[in-house]
Parts: C-alpha cells; structure tokens; sequence
C-alpha cells in the first residue's frame, strides 16, 4: 500500500507540444491524496500525452508538474517480454520497485495467480492488461496512470480493477485515468480535453 | 538496479531463439575464407587475424535489429524511465549484456575458427587478447547504432552503416595487434568508444 505522505499532484498550466500540434495548453489541475482524475475528451485530444507528461516520459512545452509521489504507469504497450514466464516479468519489475513481498497480493487482486507459469506470448490482450496493472499494484507508486485500464478486460476483470483502484485511494494514493465512460472509480474530478 | 538491468538482458538473450546465430556466422565466415582464397597456407595464415576481425565485427552487428527496438515498441523503456531509471544506466546495461552474450561464446569459437583459417598457437593466443580487448567497442557501437535506428523501417541495414566506418580504429589496430603497441591503442580505441556510447544511446532512446 502507498504511503499516506505522497504529496498532491499539481499541474500548472501544463502546454504539450506533438509534432507542430500544440496538443493543450494553459492546462492547471491537482489532485489531492485520495483522488482520482478522469480524463475525457476525443480520441487525439491528448489524453495518453498527458498522461506522459505525468509520468515524466515527455517533457512539457510549458507549465510544471510538482509532487504526486512514486509513479506507476500503464500505457497502451504492457512491457512484457513474449518468450519469458509472466512471474519472471513481473518478478523483475518488482525487484526494480522493492515491490518483491507485494507483488503475491497484487497477482492475487488481478486474478493472474494462475497464469504465473505461462510465457508470456500466450497470454490474451485482458491476461495482458491485468498483468500490467498488477505491476502497477505491486510497484506500491503513490500515483497510478492508467492509459484506457478497462481496454479488452471482461467485466468480471473490470469489477477487480475498480476494487483495487478504491483500496489504493482508500490507502491516500492518487489516480489518473483516460477511459471512454465510466470504470467505476467512485466521484472522480474530470478533466475534458479536446 | 545496474546488475538487475544487467542480469535481465542476459536472461532475454539466452532465451532468444538467435542465440548461437552470430557464432554460427562468425565461424561459417571463417570457413568460407579458405574457399574464397585459396588453399594457399601462407597466404591464408598472414589473412587470418584480419578474417578473424571482420567476421567478429559481422557477428557483433547481426544482432543489432534486437538490441533497443523491441525495448522501445513493447513499452519497456516507457516503463524504466517512468520509474526514473536514467536511460545512460540502461544503455551501459544493454552494452554489458550484449558484450557478455556475443563475446564469451565468440572466444570459445575461436580455436575452431583459428584451425580453419590455419593459424599457429601464439598469434591465437595474441588475437584472443585483442579481441578481448576491442569487442566491448563493438558492442558499444552496436548498441549506440541500434538505439539510433529503432523504430525504423530497415534499420538494421542503416545500422550497418553507422557502425562500419566507426570501427575502423578498432580493426586496425586489432589486426594489427602483433605491431609493438597496437594492443594499447587498441585499448585506447575501445575505452573512448565504451565511454562514450551509453551517452550517445541514451540521448537517441530519450523520446520526445
């Protein structure tokens, strides 16, 4: 669980450039521990750029990003390698977070407990995703960016999904999401786009 | 977090279907020296280091193609970099494991290799030394060649291109290893190549 001390996210007057397309601009927003963020907008209004900016992977044209702690990221790719076992995978990325004791509770919440010992070329496009979110679970980031979460999961994956999502803000962690309707976060701040 | 980077290459590459490919290719060159020029001992034994070098060079850049592209298309260096892991590291990382993963089965081919283009014990021995010392410079090369070309379509023939006329230095000295000195500029080559590279790969993996 995330520490209680992560500092509130907050963006001011964020600017992304892509290309020659000035994606956003004047863009100013925070998030206090316990809160969530939902993105709205087209697609190509900039919600996944956003959400790189966040987790430090692009660099704003304007505007400054300060605190929101630890990040946890999930983009549209899931970073896992075909030919190695999905626990080796996510072994790994938890040896990189100190996550390594979480990481059993964080399989079990995604229901991939059972897909430890399969290579990861098997998996489907949902035991994908889960796997990329319980990375996320076990990293133990104060601030989760999730990047279309609820893509190509079945509703029963969706349900675990908003059930982790409420522990981690339950626990003062923060949460950052660009989905097309509603995942279940419970009273979400939003943001349009676009 | 180096050695984890480190660990989980070599893992990936041990794994890779293309394992023994660049040996395969270092030594099938190799073979085919003798054919190409004749069965003219002497000849074929004042060639041989030069053979050597330019099959290693060859084997260092088959791999090329796999080194950073699937790492960038697959989400992998998103993942790293959003947990502040700093792109030098994994480039210094991916040199290492590349380095370990072709050199180390490269240096157990080599007597096999020697014995085809016919050469004696002790220029072996002298080019096991220099080849020791001027592949970290090839995998160096490699990595900053694969890291410049990832993502693009028929990168591994561009990659070719950048990395042959840099390795110049090293195969010329390299061959040249039995000249007084050689090995020292070889080293010199290859240190200025090593220190370099995660430098100039990392600023091309930075995505922006």
């Amino acid at each position: 669980m995330p520490p209680v001390s992560a500092e509130p996210l907050v963006a001011t007057d964020l600017a992304c450039r892509r290309g020659d397309r000035l994606l956003f601009e004047n863009l100013s927003f925070q998030v206090e521990p316990g809160g969530a963020l939902h993105l709205e907008g087209p697609n190509g209004s900039g919600k996944s750029s956003l959400l790189r900016l966040l987790a430090g992977l692009l660099t704003p044209a304007g505007g400054s990003i300060a605190g929101g702690g630890a990040r946890g990221f999930l983009g549209h790719d899931v970073a896992l390698k075909p030919r190695m076992r999905l626990i080796a995978e996510l072994s790994h990325w938890a040896r990189f977070d100190y996550g390594i004791d979480r990481l059993p509770a964080a399989m079990a919440a995604m229901n991939v407990i059972a897909l430890a010992d399969l290579p990861c070329q098997h998996l489907s496009s949902g035991q994908r995703r889960r796997a990329g979110l319980a990375r996320v679970l076990a990293s133990g980031a104060d601030l989760w960016l999730l990047d279309e979460p609820t893509a190509g999961l079945d509703t029963a994956s969706a349900a675990l999904l908003a059930t982790a999502m409420a522990a981690h803000r339950a626990a003062g962690g923060m949460i950052v999401t660009a989905v097309h309707g509603d995942i279940g976060l419970a009273d979400p701040q939003r943001l349009r786009l676009g | 977090m180096f050695l984890t980077l480190v660990r989980r290459d070599l893992a990936l590459i041990a794994r890779s279907p293309a394992l023994w490919m660049p040996v395969m290719f270092f030594v099938m060159v190799a073979a085919l020296f003798p054919f190409a020029v004749g069965p003219d001992a002497r000849l074929l034994g004042r060639i041989a280091p030069g053979v050597v070098w330019v099959a290693a060079l060859l084997a260092a850049l088959l791999p090329v193609e796999t080194l950073v592209a699937p790492d960038l298309e697959d989400g992998t260096l998103d993942q790293l970099a959003s947990r502040g892991v700093a792109m030098e590291i994994v480039a210094a990382a991916r040199i290492v494991a590349h380095w370990l993963g072709f050199t180390v089965p490269l240096l157990a081919a080599l007597p096999i290799a020697a014995i085809l283009v016919g050469m004696d014990v002790a220029t072996g021995q002298r080019l096991a030394l220099a080849l020791l010392i001027g592949t970290p410079a090839l995998a160096a090369l490699a990595v900053v060649a694969a890291a410049l070309t990832a993502g693009l379509r028929g990168g591994g023939a561009l990659a070719g291109l950048i990395i042959l006329p840099l390795a110049l230095p090293i195969l010329i000295f390299g061959v040249g290893a039995a000249v007084p000195g050689a090995l020292k500029l070889l080293a010199a080559a290859s240190l200025v190549a090593v220190a370099i590279a995660p430098f100039a790969a990392a600023a091309a993996m930075k995505q922006d």
